[in-house]
């Protein structure tokens, strides 16, 4: 009993993302030993999972079965992010393994504890319990003897930590310590300034950090620079840059992660064979010239760099070659390797290089990823990666970006230092040529979180329809970064001859705790979005579209107009209006996107009118002269049929009505001739939602692009602005709308000024109620909805989907903004836009 | 007269609704419609007009309303003489029965989806609603029986009978073709859609009177069967007995009736494709909706005068044989048919043994209905269906399903995508999937000419979004190639015009990436 003499404190460090794998004889207090140092639940015992498979923790023919949930259990656990304790005897080699594959195929670090307790304490244990009395000795022996030929072997067995605790005394006496792993620096917030690869151009780099405000490696305002790696190789002075990098990393100025070529530099130093190709002669002959002592600190440097950090409270990966979500944070030399590589098709291009595989396109990560290897000519974000690699040593340049600012930084290259074997690459890849997106950001059931009204979910039957839509008929999704919600309309009214009526409105309003509501013309037309880039440059850089300033699009993303030149025509118009209102420099901003109605509505909607509206209408007039006339005819013989007769006249006079009601919302156009557009509201600018802004303002800035206008496009919104809880005003604006309706008007929407507003138990509150004219409801409702007996039929409709669906798309929407104006990645904007679009093919009163 | 005693008939209260049945709405239309048709004849002393009141069975001096399934018919007679004697029928169509009507389960469920429409033309249309009320309200006439004087039903007629808006799919053409071979003198007045708007043209109605010797039973059933086969829609089931009724209703005529294919088809073809309508078209009925569109403008991409089981089009079997051989020398033996549409490429590589794994890919969800049901999914055995998938996909999006396969076949796909939408395509299916061989048909445009049914400028298909020549097809396919890393090569398929090249052309893509190599440096 040596060691149990010694009699002191053991600590054991253990990852806090690690498989801790407890190895002892059965009695050694292994359960214990899990209780007292670890949570409940990180401890996952054998004979549990036994008791779950069979009822009975000792029942050793089921261990097959228990053993499959225990490593079930553990790889959920780990796949996680979760530390795990696996509380089983581990004495044998094949379980061991298997905990071992278990944790390199989670990437977390496996660590062995192992209890090394004398036979006669284990049996003493055994015998004192009930359910294990009955073990026989040899069992005992057994364990203890294959423990024992285990130990020498453990480290080779790939446990990265092996802790001996030898005898009760040094077993009781233990403590565990959780270390954090070397790559998790999320307590550092910065600010950074993450430097992309320099190879070797230290002037380069010089320039940069200058650029950047740092003096001599020191930033005055405490910013931390961070160096993706790839300091060596094929420029001019890596040593210089190696020195530089090295103090600044030395003084706590920096952080460096490593590229491959270091990596293979410094299996140069430590005496490896490597082959002297990419640039590594140039390196190796720049540091002939050096002190050994620097080469070893070289050698030291290299050695002690992590293959990737996480840092600013896992909001930001940095790390040489890019890394996929599910290694962030992860600890293994499938990590490592990928933080230095990358990760490849298996192929080769024409170049003879390993095709990569483009991992940043299937990126779904919340943590940015910065990183470098792959040199492009332009650092451009993909769905929340970059790569700052700009090929300086090809005569590019050298970017760094600003954390948090987001913020891009660069210096161009003094001259070409090394001639790239094939010309860089156009961009990130499958970014500006092909498209991001993927199917399972869309397909199937799909619950999307808003800010603005928490979770909303979309049903798979809907997704499917919208994928239909969304594939054959819209714009490209990169041209779409919204669609417009559904709107419900005002509860239905009890005044006489009226389905809809004002004051319906003002006082849902009123209730809502709204007081100062808009009345908004309603234009009858089709709904628009309106994209307009300042030029198409924009609309690349923005929004990698190429050969478009823009996009003009239907409630459903389709665009109005075939031939795109119209529809160029159309933006120019705007485009030519926001400057004329000098809205681009107020607005900071060179791209708006509108919400707006295109008229008229025959324009796009001529198919709809021609096969129902105009053919009811055609129908109609064709067979009421007929029966009318056959009437009088039959009436003028004596037949009573002088009833029947008042009737169809009746009815002959509201299919009359009808054909005035479609025909006022249609008129003949010829190119943009005819062609109305009345924007309504600016939703969102470069780095900004405007969904909130009050209406009064929008209507401002509005009305100054209208005015902007003189070819004639634009049309402005007249509005009107209600008191709710002042009746003179309600009055005022219920006359309003008669009179506006009463010349033949679709209607209005009735806004609160304050644009987005919340009730006093804290629900979004409906962001506009449409109010539709008497006349026009004929062609919602048919000719004859205004006869009493069908008003009154016809006032049992229900809302509550129609309102609800309407919020939701709205939550929608604005999620799609916001997550515009934050720069999120493509498929975070998409995934809302798609949202909206797969609602409304919800089953909802299409009338409404 | 007792037109409609209480309102009844005319309206129906509104379903009682309960809660927010979505669909609830749709019950409660209160579009009130006329349908109208007046039958004429002429007289002498000896044989009056006003014989006609015997035939119909209703009395001339009198105005009856009789109530039918969908609304309230009347039946009065504007004039009475001997010479000349006129009856109208007068229909007030009730909406909400219609839809009420349509509502139920089993025979149930909005046949038609214009009845699913807020404002529909059923109520004013001499459809298939007026060729229940002829049957209902003069069954008799229709049967040639005349209790009061036996000899009539059997005499002819000199008939006039004018319907001011029969809605004719086919147009003057075919209501003169179904008519005249019956021995009717045929006038056709078109309805112009809009007055106002003379660009919109004239509307799917018609004007139509009929004048002819005819017993009168005959001209009735010539009604009852050839008003719906005009519309080319119905507003009921069709269910089993309508074969029946057909045979009873063209008794004597039909046979001989050189339309007779068309008449029967339209008359009894309906069954399959109005099923589908209720079932599977809501979701896109909506989204069409809300564009103001109709849902034919969206829901177009299956091409069901296409389908063609019993005679096939012979270009689009040598296109699938060539896509067979294709994929048979490229050795491949998991496939995917990217945009499967019915699904007729996958039944003929599922005859083949050696392609192990096929899987169908459409973004219709009709379409993959449709193949399915083609390719009778539910009824195959194990190791067939183990075979095949048909999984609902676009090109549009990347698809980590579609990763690893030996190839892709894109058949008279791409031209259904508007160009700006290709790049999408390309990379989703060479730079994302990367099979090891992609073959892509299109129809060749400058081949076009060559068709002789096809008028000058014009696409072959309704939804191709553009047409290619060869140099268009092959300076795409090269690029495509090159950004991708695959060789390509092209086949002809179908006759190769010396002048026009092939009616389809066919691009055969295959990987040229090398082997992996070792090394791992940028």
């Amino acid at each position: 009993m040596t060691d149990a003499q010694l009699n002191k404190t053991r600590t054991l460090p253990v990852t806090d993302l690690s498989l801790v794998v407890l190895i002892g004889a059965s009695g050694s207090g292994k359960s214990t030993f899990a209780r007292r140092h670890f949570k409940p639940t990180e401890v996952i015992s054998s004979d549990f999972c036994r008791g779950l498979v069979a009822d009975d923790e000792n029942d050793q023919s089921a261990s097959a079965d228990a053993f499959d949930v225990l490593h079930y259990i553990a790889g959920k656990r780990l796949a996680a992010g979760r530390r795990t304790v696996v509380d089983a005897t581990s004495v044998q080699q094949e379980s061991r393994k298997q905990l071992v594959d278990l944790a390199r195929k989670h990437d977390v670090l496996p660590i062995a504890i192992v209890l090394d307790v004398p036979e006669e304490v284990c049996a003493e244990r055994n015998a004192s319990r009930s359910d294990r009395a009955g073990m026989p000795r040899r069992v005992i022996q057994r364990h203890t003897r294959e423990l024992r030929r285990s130990l020498r072997h453990l480290e080779r067995e790939g446990f990265r930590k092996v802790h001996v605790l030898r005898g009760v005394e040094e077993i009781e006496s233990a403590e565990v310590r959780t270390e954090k792993r070397f790559n998790d620096l999320t307590h550092l917030t910065g600010p950074f300034d993450i430097i992309g690869d320099i190879h070797g151009c230290a002037a380069e780099l010089e320039s940069l950090l200058a650029k950047l405000g740092y003096e001599d490696g020191t930033h005055p305002r405490g910013r931390t620079a961070v160096f993706v790696g790839d300091l060596v190789d094929r420029g001019p002075d890596s040593p210089g840059v190696l020195r530089r990098v090295m103090s600044m990393v030395g003084s706590g100025d920096a952080l460096c992660v490593p590229g491959n070529h270091e990596n293979k530099y410094g299996r140069f130093l430590k005496g490896r064979k490597v082959q002297h190709t990419h640039g590594l002669a140039e390196t190796i002959e720049q540091m002939e010239g050096e002190s050994e002592e620097f080469k070893a600190q070289v050698r030291e440097f290299v050695d002690g760099l992590v293959s990737h950090y996480v840092l600013d409270g896992g909001g930001l990966v940095v790390c040489h070659a890019g890394l996929p979500e599910k290694y962030h944070g992860r600890t293994s030399g499938r990590v490592r390797s990928h933080a230095l590589y990358g990760e490849t098709t298996g192929e080769t291009d024409e170049f003879g290089l390993p095709v990569r595989y483009p991992w940043a396109e299937d990126y779904r990560g919340r943590a940015a990823v910065v990183y470098g290897h792959t040199p492009v000519p332009e650092a451009t974000w993909l769905n929340n990666t970059i790569c700052l690699d700009t090929g300086a040593v090809f005569g590019g340049k050298l970017t760094a970006l600003r954390w948090p600012e987001h913020e891009l930084v660069d210096v161009p290259a003094e001259r070409v230092w090394y001639e790239p074997v094939k010309p860089l690459a156009s961009e990130a890849p499958g970014g500006h040529e092909g498209r991001p997106l993927d199917l399972a950001d869309v397909h199937g059931r799909r619950v999307v979180e808003t800010r603005h009204a928490g979770r909303v979910s979309v049903r798979e039957e809907n997704a499917a329809a919208a994928l239909e839509v969304m594939s054959r008929f819209a714009v490209d999704p990169r041209l779409m970064p919204y669609l417009p919600p559904t709107m419900a309309p005002t509860a239905t009214s009890r005044v006489e001859g009226y389905l809809e009526h004002p004051a319906e409105a003002f006082a849902q309003y009123l209730a809502d705790g709204v007081a100062r509501v808009v009345c908004e013309e309603k234009h009858m037309g089709s709904r628009a979005v309106a994209l307009v880039c300042r030029d198409a440059g924009v609309a690349r850089v923005r929004f990698g579209a190429s050969g478009t300033s823009g996009a003009l699009y239907t409630r459903t993303g389709r665009p109005f107009f075939d031939d795109a030149a119209v529809t160029e025509e159309i933006l120019g118009r705007v485009r030519d209006a926001v400057t004329e209102a000098g809205l681009w420099d107020e607005l900071e901003t060179d791209w708006v996107l509108l919400d707006a109605e295109l008229m008229p509505w025959s324009l796009k909607a001529s198919g709809l009118l021609r096969s129902q509206y105009a053919a009811v209408g055609a129908a109609a007039g064709a067979v009421f002269p007929g029966a009318v006339a056959a009437l009088e005819g039959a009436a003028a013989r004596g037949v009573e049929v002088r009833d029947l007769l008042a009737k169809q006249r009746e009815r002959a006079a509201d299919a009359a009505s009808f054909t005035d009601a479609y025909r006022r919302y249609c008129w003949t156009t010829s190119g943009l001739d005819g062609v109305r557009l009345a924007p309504f509201q600016v939703l969102a600018v470069q780095g900004r939602s405007l969904a909130g802004m009050p209406h009064d303002e929008q209507l401002g800035l509005i009305d100054r692009v209208v005015a902007g206008d003189p070819s004639g496009l634009l049309q402005t919104t007249r509005r009107l602005f209600v008191d709710t809880g002042d009746a003179e005003s309600v009055r005022a604006g219920v006359d309003w709308w008669l009179e506006m309706t009463g010349r033949g008007g679709e209607g209005m929407v009735v806004k609160p000024v304050q644009a987005m507003v919340r009730s006093g138990e804290g629900r979004l509150v409906q962001p506009g109620i449409k109010c539709r004219g008497r006349e026009y409801l004929r062609i919602i409702y048919g000719p004859e909805y205004t006869r009493p007996e069908n008003l009154d039929r016809l006032r049992g409709r229900f809302l509550n989907h129609k309102r609800s669906l309407a919020l939701r798309e709205y939550a929608l929407g604005l999620e799609a903004l916001d997550r515009l104006a934050e720069g999120e990645p493509l498929w975070r904007v998409h995934e809302a836009v798609f949202g909206v679009l797969a609602l409304e093919s919800e089953p909802v009163d299409p009338r409404l | 007269m007792a037109a409609d005693p209480a309102g009844r008939g005319e309206f129906v209260g509104p379903v009682s609704g309960s809660g927010e049945n979505p669909w609830s709405g749709v019950g409660r239309h209160v579009i009130l419609g006329r349908v109208f048709l007046t039958i004429s004849t002429t007289g002498t002393p000896e044989r009056p007009a006003t014989d006609l009141g015997f035939l119909l069975h209703k009395h001339p001096d009198k105005a009856q309303a009789f109530s039918t399934s969908y609304g309230t018919a009347h039946v009065f007679y504007p004039e009475a003489g001997e010479d000349r004697c006129t009856a109208a029928l007068l229909l007030e169509v009730d909406a909400v029965a219609l839809v009420r009507r349509g509502k139920g389960k089993g025979r149930g469920g909005a046949p038609d989806a214009a009845l699913a429409q807020y404002v529909n033309d059923r109520p004013y249309a001499a459809s298939s609603l007026l060729a229940v009320a002829l049957s209902g309200v003069f069954s008799s006439a229709m049967k040639g029986a005349c209790r009061a004087r036996p000899e009539l039903p059997d005499r002819p007629l000199p008939l006039r009978i004018e319907v001011p808006a029969v809605p004719a799919r086919g147009g003057a053409g075919l209501v003169r073709a179904l008519f005249e071979p019956l021995g009717w003198t045929v006038t056709v007045a078109p309805v112009a859609l809009d007055a106002e708007f003379p660009e919109w043209g004239d509307s799917r109605y018609v004007g139509l009177v009929l004048e002819g010797e005819q017993r009168l039973a005959d001209a009735l059933r010539h009604l009852y069967v050839l008003l719906p086969v005009l519309d080319d829609a119905k507003h009921y089931w069709v269910a089993t007995d309508e074969v029946e009724k057909l045979l009873r209703a063209g008794e004597g005529w039909l046979p001989a009736h050189p339309e007779q294919k068309l008449i029967t088809s339209r008359y009894l073809s309906r069954r399959w494709s109005l099923t589908r309508q209720a079932m599977e078209r809501l979701e896109l009925v909506r989204l069409a909706e809300a564009d103001d569109s109709q849902v034919e403008e969206i829901d177009n991409a299956v091409d069901e005068s296409q389908d063609t089981d019993e005679k096939p089009v012979p270009l689009a079997v040598q296109r699938r044989d060539a896509i067979v051989a294709a994929l048979r020398s490229a050795d491949a033996g998991r496939v995917l048919d990217l945009g499967c549409g019915q699904g007729q490429l996958v039944q003929e590589l599922l005859k083949d043994t050696r392609f192990t794994e096929i899987v169908g890919v459409d973004v219709s969800m009709r379409a993959l209905t449709i193949a399915s049901r083609r390719l009778k999914l539910d009824r195959m055995g194990e190791r067939q269906s183990e075979r095949v998938r048909l999984v609902q996909g676009s090109l549009a999006y990347t698809d980590k399903r579609l990763k690893g396969y030996d190839a892709a076949v894109l058949s008279e796909v791409i031209e259904h995508l508007d160009l700006p939408r290709l790049p999408a395509l390309e990379y989703a299916v060479f730079g994302a999937a990367r099979p090891r061989t992609v073959i892509v048909t299109t129809p060749n445009v400058e081949y076009n000419v060559r068709w002789e049914t096809l008028p000058a400028g014009h696409v072959r298909h309704g939804d191709h979004r553009f047409e290619w020549t060869r140099e268009e097809f092959r300076a795409w396919a090269g690029a495509v190639a090159e950004r991708h890393g695959y060789g390509v090569e092209f086949r002809p398929v179908g006759p190769d015009d010396p002048e026009v090249g092939p009616p389809t052309q066919m691009a055969v893509f295959h990987t040229t990436a090398r082997n992996p190599k070792e090394e791992k440096v940028a």
